[in-house]
């Protein structure tokens, strides 16, 4: 038995320490330090800066809005929007809600899962990959869907997942020959 | 001759943006007297990407399933006069779709058929003119009036009187007081207000600017959660052409009333629904609901009095204040007036968006506009109102659609999300999906819901692996009591509902998995098989090259064999045998 406030979430291991340029972010806080009631939308600018949300920056985020660090990452550990550890270039959204469910949303997890070789909330070891899950994409009447980077795919079969991610390798690929080449 | 392409995001998932770039390209070089128009979303989504030519004559033809190779064809068709594309044709001014003929649109009245996001469309489709009538000839107590004639009731789930909220929010002295628009539609399931907000945003607006005259508000706040980048998008812009036409800033149509409307993006938390949780997170805390009284129209966002009204409710508005509260009241029953949208989906024929009147039953929107189950397989349930609503068998399908009674069956009206299963679903497993869901959006706070449900996951957990105890169902309603009696909000209140009706309605299939450790809809995948029936297979060896861990063997021409200890029940080889064969069957 488990009690109900889940395991492994120790703070190293959950915000891993890393080099950031925290001036990337320095217009984002002029605009919002006045206000602590921007905080989520500081954060989730911040993330968009860096993909994810560097332990560094949410200590600086929580400096200059004049707010205890803990109320920063409180917030920022409430939202399942933000993440703490960086994304692939490739951000993969797989549905979990209802209508997905029903229709076989498990089995496109496997296969991605398969494909890539990661776990869902992992990303692959070349980085262009990160497999995440989300409570409802709202496009149920496509569903099984995913979405990549923003732009949703649908109905899916396993077959069909693994093709879209096989066309992106393939995409990357060209992409990093040509740049070989040049 | 108008072509336009529906572009809401499912539409776009669909391809809707490839057809727009053929038309755009080279469509319309070829024949300038096209003229090219984006719409939002109609609602048939089973249909998605759509094309609708508009015909100089009025007549409107609705394409289907619209493949980018097929767009010239179709409009060399209309534009020589050889009438319509026969095989995609889904509707036309002379045959409405059945998806479309039981409708009633009030607050989709402009879904897919005008620009998004073009504030000319929408005014003329009438909109702005509420406002214009409101400010010219109402006082903020004849607006609460109209809105009290027409008896609408919050949409978001819970179906508070609009009228009240208002009222009370109007009564407080402390100012400046405030509306907020709730976008932050977490049900999975549901996509009622990111439909409406990407294919109508002004109307919304308009709603919101009528209850901020009404309340006495100077500011408008959407909150819309960061999963609706569109929605996001289209809000941004209808904001701004509203401010350049006066209908939003300082001083409006003449009067001294002043208004304005911001954007707030949720990050994801589905509690974030409830009101008081809701406000925290607009002020940019751990978005934790807290005790009412008092309530947000007391004390609400920076401790100020504020209105909280869901999309559907604010779009219904303006068309109230255009038509007179007691059109609206003329619809529906006794105590549901109007009309309700329900976001149709999973195993249904004719998935999308449907607005219905009141008190028609569960049946009629199934099987008269969804047009019955996916490969006429039997029903078995709707699912009403997400993971706080319940599960509604087949023997009640004829349940009229009101507050009162889909309350009585044990779910709720809920925000209108409406699933459909079929046989193929198991109950077990949809509750323990429906849980696993309100234990990881438990914000922790109660105790009972925090645990409670985590200890309910657990046993529906067991269940489905096999492993169920006698007495583990009277565990699961003693669990659901407590969770229910104990918690502040309504995610906790609600979330035991799942549990509870599939209890109710579906005891015999828990009770198939614990006694007889067997899963009548064969999904559990502990408790499951697959097998090929030697008799049926012809040995084409489909099954095996597509099982993803190659525990399928078999020499061609003979019967294949599944080894059991390896298989992962993905049920691949039941989808990919041929239908001809039919020789993997679930046991």
């Amino acid at each position: 038995m488990e009690c109900g406030c889940g395991k492994d979430k120790f703070i190293q291991a959950s915000f891993p320490e890393g080099e950031v340029d925290l001036a990337l972010i320095e217009e984002l806080l002029q605009n919002n330090q006045e206000d602590s009631g921007n905080l989520i939308a500081v954060l989730q600018g911040a993330q968009k800066v860096y993909g994810y949300l560097p332990r560094l920056a949410l200590s600086h985020i929580a400096r200059r809005m004049g707010v205890k660090p803990a109320r920063v990452f409180g917030v920022a550990t409430f939202y399942t929007q933000f993440r703490f550890t960086p994304v692939g270039k490739y951000l993969i959204l797989l549905c979990e809600g209802t209508a997905c469910h029903v229709n076989g949303a498990e089995r496109i997890k496997t296969a991605l899962g398969d494909e890539l070789n990661i776990e869902a909330g992992q990303t692959t070891a070349d980085r262009l990959f990160t497999l995440d899950t989300a409570a409802c994409l709202g496009c149920c009447s496509l569903a099984p869907v995913m979405m990549i980077n923003g732009q949703a795919y649908g109905p899916l079969t396993p077959d069909k997942a693994r093709s879209i991610i096989r066309s992106i390798y393939k995409r990357e690929g060209q992409l990093r020959e040509g740049a070989e080449e040049k | 001759m108008i072509v336009q392409v529906g572009m809401g995001s499912c539409g776009i998932a669909a391809g809707a943006l490839e057809l727009w770039e053929i038309l755009e390209q080279e469509v319309a070089g070829l024949n300038p007297e096209l003229e090219l128009k984006r719409t939002g979303c109609i609602g048939m989504c089973h249909h998605e990407p759509l094309l609708d030519v508009i015909e100089d004559d009025g007549r409107i033809f609705t394409y289907g399933n619209v493949k980018p190779e097929e767009v010239g064809e179709i409009l060399q068709a209309h534009l020589q006069g050889r009438g319509s594309r026969g095989d995609r044709l889904v509707a036309s001014s002379a045959e409405p779709a059945g998806f479309l003929k039981a409708q009633l649109r009030i607050a989709l009245r402009n879904c897919g058929h005008i620009d998004p996001e073009s504030i000319d469309d929408y005014c003329q489709a009438g909109g702005y003119q509420a406002w214009q009538r409101v400010v010219t000839s109402f006082t903020p107590e004849q607006v609460i009036e109209e809105i009290k004639i027409s008896g609408l009731r919050g949409r978001g789930g819970a179906g508070f009187p609009t009228w009240f909220k208002w009222n009370a929010t109007r009564q407080e002295a402390a100012a400046p007081k405030y509306v907020v628009c709730n976008a932050d539609e977490g049900d999975p399931g549901a996509f009622m207000d990111r439909s409406l907000l990407e294919s109508d945003p002004h109307s919304v607006l308009e709603g919101m600017l009528i209850a901020g005259y009404a309340i006495g508000a100077r500011r408008g706040i959407i909150y819309c959660r960061a999963e609706y980048p569109l929605a996001i998008e289209r809000l941004g812009i209808a904001i701004n052409q509203a401010r350049a036409r006066g209908f939003l800033g300082e001083g409006l149509s003449g009067s001294e009333f002043s208004f304005d409307i911001s954007i707030k993006q949720g990050a994801g938390a589905f509690v974030c629904g409830e009101e008081t949780a809701l406000i925290a997170s607009l002020e940019g805390e751990r978005g934790m609901p807290r005790l009412k009284p008092p309530f947000p129209s007391q004390r609400g966002y920076r401790n100020n009095p504020t209105s909280i009204n869901n999309v559907e409710t604010l779009a219904n508005i303006p068309w109230i204040l255009a038509n007179g509260g007691s059109a609206f009241a003329a619809l529906g029953t006794e105590d549901s007036k109007g009309t309700k949208v329900f976001a149709l989906a999973g195993k249904i024929k004719r998935g999308g968006l449907v607005e219905v009147p009141m008190g028609i039953s569960l049946r009629q929107i199934i099987f008269a506009i969804g047009g019955g189950i996916k490969g006429d397989r039997r029903f078995k349930a709707g699912q009403l109102g997400g993971p706080s609503g319940g599960c509604i068998p087949a023997s009640l399908l004829d349940t009229p659609v009101d507050y009162a009674s889909i309350q009585d069956t044990g779910a709720i009206m809920g925000s209108g999300g409406m699933i459909v299963v079929d046989d193929s679903t198991c109950m077990v497993d949809m509750a323990r999906f429906f849980l696993d869901f309100t234990r990881k959006e438990s914000c922790g706070k109660c105790v009972q819901c925090r645990i409670g449900t985590t200890r309910m996951l657990e046993v529906l957990e067991r269940i489905c692996a096999g492993e169920g105890q006698e007495g583990d169902i009277e565990l699961l309603e003693e669990l659901a009591g407590e969770v229910k009696a104990a918690s502040l909000c309504g995610l906790g209140q609600s979330a035991p509902n799942p549990v509870l009706t599939t209890i109710e309605y579906f005891r015999d299939e828990y009770e198939a998995h614990i006694k007889e450790k067997r899963c009548p809809a064969g999904q559990c995948k502990s408790l499951i098989q697959y097998i090929i029936d030697p008799e049926r297979c012809r040995g084409c060896g489909i099954c095996a090259r597509k099982c993803p861990v190659e525990c399928i063997s078999g020499e061609k021409k003979q019967p294949y064999i599944i080894e059991q200890d390896k298989c992962i029940k993905c049920g691949t080889c039941l989808e990919v045998c041929p239908e001809k064969f039919a020789a993997v069957r679930v046991e």
